[in-house]
């Protein structure tokens, strides 16, 4: 198999694995691995900036936000359908995205750190402030005979889980074919150089911003999915927590790989749940993995297998 | 009449004046080697005329075009290809990703892309090697190489030879002169004079950000007491 062929069968399959998966799992890791699937498009958001255009974000949590209520807010008070306001969802993250990086991208480093948060920081608090409408903390039920699309009953976990799984299954080749097409290659350059890819004709400032609205569009259908598959909608998704989780997710499953994303939040997800099985301390366990990954796969999980076996890993 | 022209520029590193009224020329077919003591402004010539460094002063033209004000990334689009010092590759990238990043902004593709690999043969043996892995030689042939990709009317190259072994320097001086056969307008920014010598026509010597001196490199071939007054080698 050749090298161009080899990320392409990878890929097709991981995906038919994960569908495979819907058939033999046992009820909880069924109902879990929805939940994980439609995480791992958060941190393939993520990853699409901080893994590929080496854009370091602390803010994400707002994109997240920005779909799930630009997907809730008009369910809820307009009494909008299923299917455009998931579509709504994801221009929500792609508009706030936009907003964002256009004013984000004056500052670099640990400046533009600083200002994502910022903003991260004020759409929760807008949140909050909009009680009324948001319900704040609290936040707000979407009721299960609004949850379908196209006559399918999203609460169902067959329907919840094979939703999750078309849902990474398009952002997984859809971010593939982003990293593989000139432009992935252009954003690649960014990261690695960024005078010397303007140096040679490119637009720096609009590869960068289009790589933010790519991820803000991607969280932003995330966030719209995870509200419509779970049925809630809250401020907590919009919290600084949100923004450090697809973080560690990328770094623990590699930054810049397809799959990294995928493998980092599943992990953290099994590690956190089945350590709090063993231990109120579970936080303790969580971060001792994650000290003994950073000390000895400090590319992260696929970052590593990528230096050391597969190069030819997307 | 020369293709690329600098006309007294000044340029600044924050508050402080780097570049002083600096000039010099290079027409088409030309070699000009730059050569200076260290901290003469070298370096920061080569970031001005690439808007890389604002100048403030002065004038930097392409076959008559102004290209003070441009945008950084508007400028090779011009048709000036920049080789940095330390060569800066995408060390994550391979060599044909490397090539495909250089030929991207222009439509000649496939053509130019056979042309530079047959220029550098070399390359063509490592497409699928990562840059960060290629020795030092074949870094430099890659940086150039990406560089000509965008079918540059005039190069510059910042210290092409430095940290290479002789074979390579040797290499490195037949691309430029194949490249000068081409009618590529090549600006060298040298440390070295026994390395361009003997390809440079000119050499333009800068001291404390000033131009010194432009002299023919043949009366430097001839009188190496001049080379000595002005580099201290």
């Amino acid at each position: 198999m050749t090298g161009l062929m080899k990320p392409g069968a990878l890929h097709v399959g991981v995906a038919l694995l994960l569908l495979a998966a819907n058939f033999l799992l046992p009820e909880y890791h069924h109902g879990a691995m929805a939940r994980v699937l439609t995480l791992a498009v958060f941190a393939m958001g993520y990853n699409v900036m901080f893994g590929y255009a080496g854009l370091l974000s602390l803010g994400h949590a707002l994109f997240f936000a920005a779909g799930l209520y630009g997907m809730g807010l008009p369910m809820q008070h307009l009494g909008l359908a299923a299917e455009p306001a998931f579509l709504l969802g994801i221009f929500s993250g792609a508009l706030v995205a936009a907003v964002v990086g256009a004013l984000a991208l004056r500052t670099a480093g640990v400046a533009f750190m600083i200002v994502t948060l910022m903003f991260a920081q004020a759409g929760y608090l807008t949140i909050l402030y909009f009680l009324e409408y948001t319900r704040g903390d609290e936040g707000f039920v979407i009721a299960r005979e609004a949850r379908t699309v196209f006559g399918l009953d999203l609460a169902a976990p067959e329907v919840r889980y094979l939703a999750a799984w078309l849902l990474f299954t398009v952002a997984m080749f859809v971010v593939l074919a982003l990293v593989r097409s000139p432009a992935g290659r252009v954003l690649v350059a960014i990261r690695e150089n960024e005078e010397r890819a303007r140096m040679l004709g490119y637009d720096v400032a609009r590869y960068k911003l289009g790589a933010i609205v790519v991820s803000g569009a991607l969280c932003g259908a995330a966030g719209a999915a995870y509200g419509l598959l779970f049925g809630y909608v809250g401020a907590t998704f919009a919290s600084v927590q949100y923004s450090i989780l697809p973080l560690l997710w990328v770094l623990l499953g590699g930054a810049g790989t397809v799959l990294g994303p995928l493998l980092g939040a599943t992990f953290m997800f099994y590690l956190i749940d089945l350590s709090s099985g063993i231990t109120d301390a579970y936080m303790l366990i969580a971060g001792a993995a994650l000290v003994a990954l950073t000390l000895f796969a400090p590319a992260g999980l696929l970052g590593e297998l990528r230096r050391r076996a597969c190069p030819w890993l997307p | 009449m020369a293709l690329l022209e600098v006309r007294g520029i000044d340029a600044f590193h924050g508050k402080v004046q780097a570049l002083r009224g600096v000039s010099l020329a290079v027409g088409a077919g030309e070699i000009l080697c730059v050569m200076g003591r260290n901290g003469a402004g070298k370096t920061t010539t080569m970031k001005a005329i690439m808007g890389l460094v604002p100048v403030r002063a002065g004038s930097v033209t392409l076959a008559g075009e102004e290209l003070v004000g441009l945008k950084p990334h508007e400028i090779p689009k011009k048709g000036i290809g920049y080789v940095p010092q330390g060569r800066r590759l995408f060390a994550e990238l391979t060599v044909a990703e490397n090539l495909e990043v250089g030929l991207m902004t222009r439509s000649t593709g496939e053509a130019t892309r056979e042309r530079m690999l047959e220029m550098f043969p070399r390359l063509r043996d490592r497409l699928r090697q990562r840059a960060g892995t290629l020795s030092g030689g074949e870094q430099q042939m890659l940086a150039m190489a990406r560089a000509l990709c965008l079918e540059p009317s005039v190069l510059l190259m910042d210290e092409p030879t430095e940290g290479l072994q002789p074979s390579m320097i040797a290499l490195i001086r037949e691309a430029a002169l194949e490249m000068k056969s081409r009618g590529v307008a090549i600006v060298l920014v040298e440390q070295r004079a026994d390395a361009v010598l003997q390809i440079a026509d000119r050499v333009t010597f800068l001291d404390n950000g000033r131009t010194a001196e432009t002299v023919e490199a043949a009366a430097l071939r001839a009188d190496p007491g001049l080379l000595h007054r002005h580099v201290g080698v």
